[in-house]
């Protein structure tokens, strides 16, 4: 380079330009990240024939060769050496129990109502544009439990039944899984809360307490949580005392999750600069405020990953009851494989096709609502 | 930093030093930090109206005995006296104390999950519990003050770093304090961003703010302070007015100090 050239001065303004094609649009985000040299050519190929091949059969068994209608197992059997699909057919014959259990079929109403009461109060609190939230998380977190109580169990006042009574051994498939997910997902973000502030309190007591229970309940595995609560602690308290065991289960489940949430929130909270301390400290809030206004709002806002991480293994750790002789949506569906009548090559790929799908579709969709909410929340523009 | 760096011009005729009444008084006060002595036997009145600035070498204690003022640290022996109330363990002393007292930080500490405009409604409608509306209107009224009123619904991660300490500022002054505390509040600025801030500042003295300033500004201290305050070792080694102090330090520590701020 001559000397001309290293040291020359614009005169005239340089032009503002619009980036040049190839970095932009599909074509250039394509030749950036998928062929943007040979090597990265033949990755990308290799890519997508490994993804077509693990793919396609999917697709085959579950869509193209599967059998969506028919009243026992005939229907799925197929013709002589015939390769056959899922058996849908069968998903939908017993579609009443994987949803509600063995629950009064004439009582059914109710668990929809509760379905439906959940949805139309939770959809709104999700959805940011929608006003009332103060209301609106009234209602789904004080009214709607003890409407769902209710509903769910039966009301006899006196003598007079208003709702029969249905025992929640009656409960089953997704109605118990939804149960113990969502009440384990709403008490054990508060619980650990509290117990990730005791774990970092200056009080000694308060915070002797917090790292027992945590390190506790995170000490031992939730199947002997389960198996405690429901085999051993009976043994323990007074003849004629019981407590129902769908109850005990959720306490179990509660309690075990809340631990880990604490420590997911402690990290949250150890990530926020003493200075916000300080400046709403200076300003004269107290520490609930200060808690509840500055610190906890960033706190859990870096650490929705997690939380959401904590939340989707409580839901599928639901599937652990089955281990006290709950039936949640795994097990109604394990349980039904014992019927003779649908029994074919394909009904346990089905079944649990299905429990598959359904799970996903739930924990898929926290994922997505937490990432949606991430953006949400971001307002620094941090350098 | 150069003391002819900032030119400030003042208006001097609300600036009115009480005779009688006093802001602040630390009478005998001591802290440790564990075994470290950090504030040794300090003496400091502070009058109605007054403009203190505090400087010294960095660990000298600057920063903690301003902090002692407002709780946000706790001295273990002496007497805090913040506008006739004593500091004790008293939480409604403490409450109250904090009312009245503001303070801007190095680092600004505004809370960055809220706009500009929730940051300086807060404490007024959580503290002072008063209604948003009016909380927004004096919110409003000090963002104009620190002239960014345009910047309200911004949030602090967006603004410069001079518009957020005067942020920080305005924060403060919704409250309505009696007493300004300042702890270095231009040292994390860039050079063209220190005049804004001081130039806020020194519009609150001019309205007869009582402000104690842990600043590196001689400029300011020269024109604004009423008496200068200079630290060494968690004690403190000499007070005058402005001009003596700069003249004829009388300390040797203060001598070599600004020897080493002033002609660098
Ligand atoms: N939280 C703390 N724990 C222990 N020592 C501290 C703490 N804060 C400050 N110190 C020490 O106290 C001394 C005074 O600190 P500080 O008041 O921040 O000084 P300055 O503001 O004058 O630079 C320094 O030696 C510092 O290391
Ligand atoms: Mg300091």
């Amino acid at each position: 380079m001559s000397d001309a050239q290293m040291f020359q001065i614009r005169t005239v303004e340089a032009p503002r330009l619009p980036a040049p094609s190839s970095t932009t649009g599909v074509i250039g985000w394509m030749r950036q990240n998928l062929f943007s040299s040979i090597g990265n050519t033949v990755l990308t190929i290799l890519g997508a024939l490994i993804a077509w091949a693990l793919i396609e059969p999917l697709i085959e068994f579950a869509l193209v060769k599967a059998v969506w209608t028919g009243d026992d197992r005939t229907a799925c059997l197929g013709a002589d050496g015939e390769h056959i699909g899922a058996c849908w057919a069968y998903v939908g014959d017993y579609m009443q129990q994987f949803i509600y259990g063995r629950y009064t079929t004439s009582e059914l109403w109710r668990v929809n109502t509760v379905y439906g009461l959940f949805a139309l109060l939770l959809v709104p609190l999700l959805a940011p544009s929608v006003p009332y939230k103060g209301i609106n998380a009234l209602l789904l977190l004080v009214a709607f439990p003890i409407v769902a109580y209710y509903l769910l169990t039966g009301l006899v006042i006196g003598d007079t039944v208003i709702l029969p009574i249905v025992e929640t051994a009656q409960w089953g498939g997704l109605l118990v899984t939804l149960v113990i997910a969502v009440t384990g997902i709403t008490a054990s973000l508060p619980l650990g809360i509290l117990f990730a502030l005791g774990r970092r309190s200056n009080m000694p007591i308060i915070k002797l307490i917090s790292v027992i229970f945590i390190e506790f309940w995170r000490g031992v595995p939730l199947i002997t949580v389960l198996f405690m609560s429901s085999v051993m602690l009976p043994l323990f308290l007074p003849d004629g005392v019981t407590f129902d065991k769908l109850l005990r289960v959720l306490v179990g489940v509660t309690l075990f999750s809340s631990a880990y949430m604490a420590e997911v929130v402690r990290g949250g909270l150890q990530a926020i600069p003493k200075g916000q301390y300080e400046g709403a400290m200076a300003l004269g809030l107290r520490f609930w405020p200060m808690m509840y206004l500055i610190i906890l709002p960033q706190a859990l806002k870096l650490v929705i990953p997690g939380i959401v991480n904590t939340f989707i293994g409580l839901f599928k750790d639901t599937t652990l009851v089955l281990i006290v002789g709950m039936f949640d949506l795994l097990g109604m569906i394990q349980s039904s494989f014992a019927d003779p009548s649908w029994a074919t090559p394909t009904q346990a790929h089905t079944g649990y096709l299905f429990a598959a799908f359904v799970f996903f579709v739930f924990c898929f969709g926290m994922s997505r609502y937490s990432i949606f909410v991430e953006k949400q929340l971001h307002t620094g523009h941090k350098r | 930093m150069s003391d002819t760096a900032v030119e400030l011009n003042l208006d001097r005729s609300r600036m009115m030093v009480s005779e009688t009444e006093v802001a602040v008084e630390l009478i005998n006060m001591n802290k440790w930090y564990g075994d470290f002595h950090v504030l040794r036997d300090i003496n400091l009145k502070v009058m109605k109206g007054e403009r203190i600035v505090i400087c010294g070498p960095s660990g000298s204690g600057k920063s903690t005995m301003i902090r002692c003022i407002n709780r946000l640290e706790e001295h273990q022996a002496g007497q805090i006296i913040v506008d006739g109330n004593e500091l004790t363990g008293d939480l409604k002393k403490i409450d109250e104390i904090r009312r009245e007292v503001g303070m801007c930080f190095q680092h600004f500490n505004l809370f960055p999950h809220l706009t500009i405009l929730e940051n300086c409604t807060l404490a007024p409608i959580w503290v002072r519990k008063m209604p948003k509306r009016q909380a927004e209107e004096i919110a409003m009224h000090y963002l104009e003050r620190v002239k960014i009123p345009e910047q309200a619904n911004k949030y602090p991660g967006q603004l410069s770093g001079g518009q957020q300490q005067r942020v920080a500022i305005a924060r403060s002054l919704c409250m309505n304090p009696k007493i300004m505390l300042f702890d270095e509040p231009t040292s994390a600025l860039d050079p063209e961003m220190i005049k804004e801030v001081l130039d806020v500042m020194v519009s609150l003295a001019e309205e007869g703010m009582t402000m104690l300033c842990v600043t590196h500004e001689m400029g300011f201290a020269r024109k604004v302070a009423n008496r200068v305050i200079f630290m060494d070792a968690g004690q403190i080694v000499e007070q005058n007015e402005p001009e003596a102090f700069f003249l004829n330090p009388q300390h040797e520590r203060t001598q070599l100090f600004l020897s080493q701020i002033l002609h660098h």
